[in-house]
């Protein structure tokens, strides 16, 4: 990297589905676009989501009569109530066409086959006839929590499949990427964004990129959790990282993470959701099917949160499987038969045969509950702009939109990154527009030289302080054991202290090798303590949230309470502030009103105030939280009550 | 199972080592001992070799599922996924090195990306869709068995195993390379994409196409995915036989 000054109408940082979705709508709107990723763009973490899109087409008979009102009811009952549901709702809208573009871009999507087939539903073999007069169209399987099948697939290799369509099309239009690359600091002046100062994983070298319009797609944060999850180890959010670091913009929902029911016991390695959606069972150490006793109508397929709590519960009454690795429960896919799981979960028959050397057309597959996705991120606006920060947006699993609450259903995600790319993009296409890039050159360098002293004073640091790698694995001892599943007030306290003890000792730790070049321990050196300062805000946040929420569950505090806590946490730490600053601000208008999901508990502390007062009061707190005028008011998307005829 | 288990296997790694950032730096190959556990991926031995021996050590992993294509290498000599080798399939003695090819970027990391990229924008592997999309209308059809053909060679990952396998790919930087074949092949069959045979032959039917390939074959050997690649050559050079050859030598037989 020569050149150490780049500029460029609109930066993406994050060369995933959602960043290059964007880009693609940035650049078809004529702007100067550049993407910088950590690894080549398809190597991704999209790449490896496996089940598929949610999108309301309604193509197969199980889908039949889908719209997007009943897409909305899923995805609103799935947050539990904690998803700003104006975004729910331009998602459910958008998403079908997402998904169709997505077809013009080549996905080979799996089609419906006109005629007889065959499919498990909770249980039972049955046959159906999908109608002739759809033969060809896109096909949907079953996904938790959902009232039809609506998730749009190609075979267990969808993120895979859609990554390489969208990275054709960023490669068709020119699009500049640099791989192997990492933002390690924005450059702003505390109200507006010009880029970032990037950092070369090949050179070690620094340069910065100075834009109109900056946008994080960095995706999840799953690794402050350390191998205690399905996340690649890229996924360390190094995106929320460099956000929370200005101070300015706040981090929304931080302690909801969700916990994925089946990763691939013992090395995480997710197992798709559409096994259970394609009729697989979850059976405990007796080879009984619990599930059905525990959620007699969902059965396997409530909602992640929900049927991850009874896998952990099953496991502590006894009923799990015990190994040196911890329990296990199994997953049994043997009925659905060779020609299906070759086919239509081909994938999952790989991974079984390659990291357990497993059959499961023949075996059981140890499976048990593994961090997956972060329901929080960098908080934003309906259009994609991050609170407090003008030029500056995020999309994807960076962000907090937040149409997924406190619980994602699968298959929400992948169609997230699809549509948010396309709707971020427009609005960072049009701020880009409006834009000029007057920028002070010195005030870049400046930023950039802080930025390489970091490097600068690890290396100059000597002793025998810890090692990155031991203060890694004690935040990832302390993320899964206190900031788990099932969380209590004790636990969650004695987090906080640990995390914060952690952050003491990262100032101390020493290098072991002081190799040039990239340094492979010094990458990661200087991403450790903005791991630190995200897993520290999440068990701060789930300390203060006294309620159960979606994948928040204390068990001290077992009730949802909408009475106290319908609202979002936003969290601000600066660089250089000893603490972080906490705020909450209402979940968004209300169009569906609280009440039970249809899976898990019934019960709950109720609102106390009225909705149309709690509706009049949400534009004016979010905007006195940081909330940037949108560029149609709030509320404006909203379709009120189109829900009720579905109900 | 504790490590003194005496049926713990004590792993002997020998690992190419060259910084090209370091002036210092010369290639040679540094020994590490190690002992396996269950389950013992090059994911994790190469993690706890770098965590716990030598933090300089360069690799590349990121899903560490078989997904991403980060982590090919040579792997005893073979090209492999490091991610989904096991060390209870291989000897007591592994030696790892970064896969050829590709420009080295430190240790066991290679450039694939900019590889891969370059083939991309040659072999222009993206649907040439002819039309713009149309954002009113019902998808377009397509049969399941087509799809699942499609998808059959959409599958490839881009690790770049194949690649540094081919004999040829490691003589003539022009040669497409079984991966980059295999792109095209899936564009072809793709009906959504406008480019007819004449366009492809173009593009194919040189000594850097699929006529360049000597049919040795190893790239179908290591494909991590499987790919049926004996198959996408045989495919090729069908296509090309049918848009370039037959239609030339029927001229020749008009004008005699």
């Amino acid at each position: 990297m020569s050149a150490s000054l780049l500029s460029t109408d609109v930066l993406i940082i994050g060369g995933g589905l959602a960043g290059e979705r964007c880009a693609i709508e940035a650049a078809a709107a004529g702007h100067d676009v550049l993407i910088l990723s950590i690894v080549p763009p398809r190597r991704s973490h999209s790449c490896a989501a496996q089940g598929g899109m949610q999108a309301s087409l309604g193509n197969c008979v199980m889908g039949a009569g889908d719209n997007t009102a009943l897409h909305f009811l899923d995805t609103v009952r799935g947050s539990d109530w904690g998803a700003d549901q104006e975004v729910a709702q331009m998602f459910v809208e958008d998403a079908p066409i997402a998904v169709r573009e997505l077809a013009h871009f080549g996905v080979p999507w799996t089609r419906v086959r006109g005629g007889r087939n065959r499919y498990f539903i909770k249980g039972k073999r049955v046959e159906l006839d999908e109608l002739p007069e759809n033969d060809g169209l896109l096909m949907h399987r079953d996904f938790g929590g959902t009232a039809k099948w609506r998730t749009c697939y190609a075979a267990a290799g969808t993120g895979h499949a859609a990554l390489y369509a969208v990275d054709g099309e960023v490669v068709r239009l020119g699009i500049t990427v640099k791989d192997r690359t990492e933002a390690v600091a924005l450059i702003h002046d505390g109200g507006r964004c010009w880029g970032a100062v990037v950092r070369c994983l090949r050179t070690g070298k620094y340069f910065s990129v100075v834009a109109k319009a900056t946008v994080i797609a960095t995706g999840g944060y799953g690794r402050i959790y350390g191998q205690y999850t399905t996340n690649a180890t890229i996924n360390e959010g190094t995106g929320a990282a460099i956000a929370l670091a200005t101070g300015v913009v706040p981090l929304g929902n931080m302690e909801a993470v969700q916990f994925h029911p089946t990763a691939l016991s013992p090395s995480g390695i997710l197992i798709t959701e559409g096994c259970r959606g394609d009729g697989a069972y979850l059976l405990d150490k007796n080879l009984h099917r619990f599930m059905v006793d525990l959620e007699p109508e969902k059965q396997e397929l409530a909602s992640r949160d929900v049927v991850s709590r009874h896998m952990v519960q099953c496991m502590r009454d006894g009923n799990g499987v015990e190994t040196p690795f911890g329990p296990h429960l199994w997953l049994d896919l043997r009925h659905l038969g060779e020609e299906h799981l070759r086919t239509k979960l081909r994938e999952v028959v790989e991974i079984c045969r390659d990291f357990v050397g497993l059959e499961p057309t023949r075996d059981l597959i140890p499976v048990h509950p593994t961090q997956h996705y972060s329901m929080g991120g960098i908080r934003v606006n309906k259009d994609g702009q991050a609170y407090g920060m003008a030029g500056l947006f995020a999309a994807g699993e960076a962000s907090c939109w937040d149409m997924h609450g406190f619980n994602r259903l699968g298959g929400n995600s992948l169609a997230e990154t699809i549509v948010a790319g396309r709707i971020v993009g427009q609005s960072v296409a049009k701020h880009a527009a409006a834009a000029s890039l007057d920028v002070s050159t010195s005030h870049v360098f400046a930023t950039q030289r802080l930025a390489a002293e970091r490097a600068r004073e690890w290396f100059s640091r000597s002793g025998s302080g810890p090692s990155v790698y031991a203060i890694r694995d004690a935040m990832a001892e302390t993320m899964l054991e206190k900031v788990g599943i099932f969380r209590n007030g004790d636990d969650l306290e004695q987090a906080v202290a640990e995390l914060t003890r952690l952050l003491g000792d990262c100032d101390k730790a020493v290098l072991r090798s002081k190799a040039p070049g990239m340094n492979p321990e010094l990458t990661f050196a200087l991403r450790l303590k903005g791991m630190l300062r995200l897993a520290t805000v999440t068990a701060m946040g789930a300390l203060a949230r006294s309620e159960s929420r979606g994948a928040h569950w204390r068990t001290d505090y077992p009730l949802r309470d909408d009475a106290n806590w319908l609202n979002r946490t936003l969290v601000r730490w600066a660089d250089d502030a000893s603490e972080p600053e906490f705020s909450y601000e209402p979940v968004g208008l209300i169009d569906l009103p609280p009440g039970h999901r249809g899976y898990g508990s019934d019960e709950r502390i109720g609102m106390e105030t009225p909705i149309e007062e709690y509706n009049r009061g949400v534009a004016d707190a979010q905007a006195a939280n940081g909330r940037l005028e949108t560029s149609e008011p709030v509320g404006s998307r909203v379709s009120w009550g189109d829900w009720k005829a579905h109900q | 199972m504790t490590s003194h288990d005496s049926a713990t296997r004590r792993l002997r790694f020998e690992i190419f080592r060259f910084n090209p950032e370091d002036p210092d730096s010369v290639p040679h190959m540094q020994c590490f001992e190690l002992d396996e556990a269950p389950y013992m991926s090059l994911y994790i031995a190469l993690n706890e070799i770098r965590e716990q021996q030598d933090p300089s050590l360069q690799f590349d992993f990121a899903c560490r599922s078989a997904f991403c294509g980060s982590c090919g290498m040579l792997v005893n000599g073979r090209p492999a996924l490091g991610c989904r080798t096991l060390t209870s399939d291989l000897p007591d003695l592994i030696r790892l090195h970064p896969l050829p090819v590709f420009k080295l970027i430190g240790d066991l990391s290679v450039d694939t990306g900019s590889w891969f990229r370059e083939m991309v924008e040659k072999t222009e592997a993206w649907v040439h869709a002819g039309k713009a999309f149309d954002a009113n209308a019902q998808e377009e059809r397509m049969s399941d068995d087509l799809a699942q053909a499609i998808y059959e060679s959409d599958r490839c990952i881009e690790c770049g195993c194949c690649v540094a396998a081919c004999g040829v790919a490691n003589v003539n930087p022009e040669f497409s390379g079984p991966a980059g074949l295999n792109r095209i092949a899936r564009f072809m069959m793709d009906p959504r994409d406008s480019r007819d045979d004449a366009d492809w032959f173009e593009v194919v039917s040189t000594q850097d196409g699929v006529f360049g390939c000597l049919g040795m074959m190893a790239c179908h050997d290591v494909c991590p995915k499987e790919l049926p690649l004996l198959e996408v050559y045989a495919y090729l050079r069908r296509k090309a036989l049918t848009t370039g050859l037959l239609p030339a030598r029927r001229q020749v037989s008009k004008s005699e």
